[in-house]
């Protein structure tokens, strides 16, 4: 199965929930659609929803909840 | 004691101007830092620097265990929090405290009762000072709102009781209205500031935002007059004139011993400002919120006065009383700052973070730049997007506003899109060089003059 990758659109800080009280938009194992809002970036305090270009199985996510990211950095891997 | 060496909690263009006056004072600056700051002004122009954490603010510049652990390893004193990040942040100011180093600010209790905006109005009433038409207390259900509608009439805020800055404000035109907004205004108040607690407030319509700059040393409490700053998109604040464009002796004389009276009540030690809204119609004003540290706009005040506010912040911080009594602070002139934020007026204010490819700065009489640019700088996407103020001052505001006009022609930041493009039509505009504005005045404007900002 091919692997494929979800990239950061911006530069920031990335989390995988609309708000800390609010569960995850996407768990590894979840299926992906295009179009589907995987986590959020925050530029200089204002928040983009990550939306997937491709589709998928939900592997496994390569950076953390907050973590710092560039633009282009992968930020989850899909299969199928 | 006098302060022997301060850290810096703080970043950009306001870390610079901390160090400054410290420099200024002998005192030694550490600059604390995240590790997207590493390559920052502050950072090289500090005595020393000191890591605390990943770029992300929650990490480093929000985190109280890492800053109070860096400002004893490096043998600070003192912790000067800048604005935004702790500086608000009552548990920071205790546990600066705890740990025996000076918070340059006030008391732990005294943010606490500020920030908490229903014991705020509370304090300002019982001071004495007028507050608009609202709730008393924080109320949580609707049929109480109902009841405080019956007395401020329409159109109403809903404010969260532990909000501020304008942040979750919505505004009911009807009782119907008020009926469907509630139950989201509590929901997002709990979600952002973990308390569901609201009160209301008579909306002023066309009101002008009028702000007095205070100086405390926790026993006395001087003005240093007011700041205007009217000029507003979505409640942030992009330009701040001092003094008050037409403001009535008379007026101006009550609004700043009002806002003397509120810090006396509060035993107020450091900078503060107290806001109001100003109905230039009747005259009226009301309290809207004490901020609890220095702010932004504050070279305005500091430029009408020849006093350097944050020295005097150390200062008082060190032990000292305060550095002047009030007889000693005479305005003279007037003051603008323009704020040059990395955003993109042409695309709704996008920020954008990246590399300042050009910087030509902007000279002459009567111009100060605050700012932490360089060439070559990279503004990195974590932070804020202020990235410099450009205050122009002038024997009156005819001047003030040629010098700033002037200065906006001289300044060039190449790499990447900023705000200086809008106060270059802003400072041409017939209504804000006459002046006729109020804080909902810039959007409209903004909407109709799109072409022109793209």
């Amino acid at each position: 199965m091919a692997k494929k990758e979800i990239l950061s659109p911006l530069p920031g800080t990335f989390y995988r929930r609309p708000a800390p009280d609010q569960p995850p938009y996407k768990s590894e194992g979840d299926p992906v659609a295009v179009g589907d809002v995987v986590g959020l970036v925050e530029v200089m305090k204002s928040f983009n929803e990550v939306k997937s270009e491709v589709e998928g199985k939900l592997v496994r996510f390569l950076v953390e909840n907050e973590d710092a990211v560039m633009a282009g950095q992968p930020l989850a891997e899909l299969e199928g | 004691m006098a302060i022997r060496t301060l850290l810096v909690a703080n970043r950009g263009e306001i870390a610079l101007r901390i160090q400054r006056a410290a420099r200024e004072l002998g005192i030694r600056v550490v600059q604390a830092h995240s590790a997207a700051d590493r390559d920052s002004l502050p950072v090289r122009l500090a005595d020393a620097a000191v890591e605390i954490g990943p770029p992300p603010a929650k990490k480093s510049y929000l985190s109280i265990p890492a800053i109070v652990e860096a400002a004893l390893r490096v043998g600070a004193d003192a912790v000067h929090p800048g604005y935004g990040f702790l500086a608000e942040n009552g548990e920071f100011a205790d546990a600066c405290e705890v740990a025996g180093l000076v918070f340059v600010g006030p008391t732990g209790d005294t943010i606490r009762a500020m920030g908490d905006k229903v014991e705020a109005r509370r304090l300002a009433a019982e001071a004495g000072v007028p507050t608009v038409p609202g709730s008393a207390r924080r109320i949580h259900e609707l049929e109480e709102a109902r009841e405080v509608l019956a007395r401020t009439g329409l159109p109403v805020m809903i404010k969260a009781a532990a909000g501020g800055g304008g942040r979750g404000i919505r505004i009911a035109r009807d009782a119907e209205e008020l009926a469907r907004l509630w139950p989201q205004a509590r929901a997002e108040a709990l979600a952002a500031f973990g308390d569901g607690g609201l009160y209301l407030e008579k909306r002023i319509e066309r009101a002008r935002h009028l702000e007095v700059q205070v100086l405390g040393d926790g026993r006395q409490v001087v003005h240093l007059f007011e700041r205007d700053c009217s000029l507003q998109r979505r409640r942030q604040k992009l330009w701040e004139e001092a003094p008050a464009v037409r403001l009535d002796p008379v007026v101006r004389e009550r609004l700043c011993a009002a806002a003397v009276r509120l810090a006396e009540r509060v035993h107020y030690r450091g900078a503060g400002t107290v806001e109001f809204l100003f109905d230039e119609d009747s005259g009226e004003f009301y309290f809207l919120e004490m901020n609890t540290r220095i702010q932004v706009e504050h070279p305005v005040s500091e430029e009408i006065t020849g006093i350097d506010l944050v020295k005097a912040m150390l200062e008082i911080a060190g032990g000292a009383p305060l550095p002047f009594r009030q007889e000693g602070v005479v305005p003279r002139g007037h003051a603008i700052e323009v704020r040059i934020n990395a955003e993109d007026p042409g695309r709704d204010f996008a920020p954008h973070p990246g590399r300042i490819a050009s910087l030509e700065l902007p000279g002459g009489p009567g111009v100060r730049i605050d700012t932490a640019l360089y060439p070559g700088y990279e503004v990195p996407p974590f932070y804020d997007s202020l990235l410099m103020k450009l205050i122009a001052r002038g024997r009156d505001r005819a001047e003030a506003l040629a010098r700033l006009e002037r200065a906006l022609g001289e300044l060039a930041i190449g790499g990447i899109p900023t705000t200086a493009g809008l106060h270059r039509l802003l400072v041409r505009t017939p209504e804000v060089r006459s002046w006729d504005v109020h804080t909902a005045w810039l959007e409209p404007w903004l909407e109709s003059n799109r072409e022109k900002l793209a």
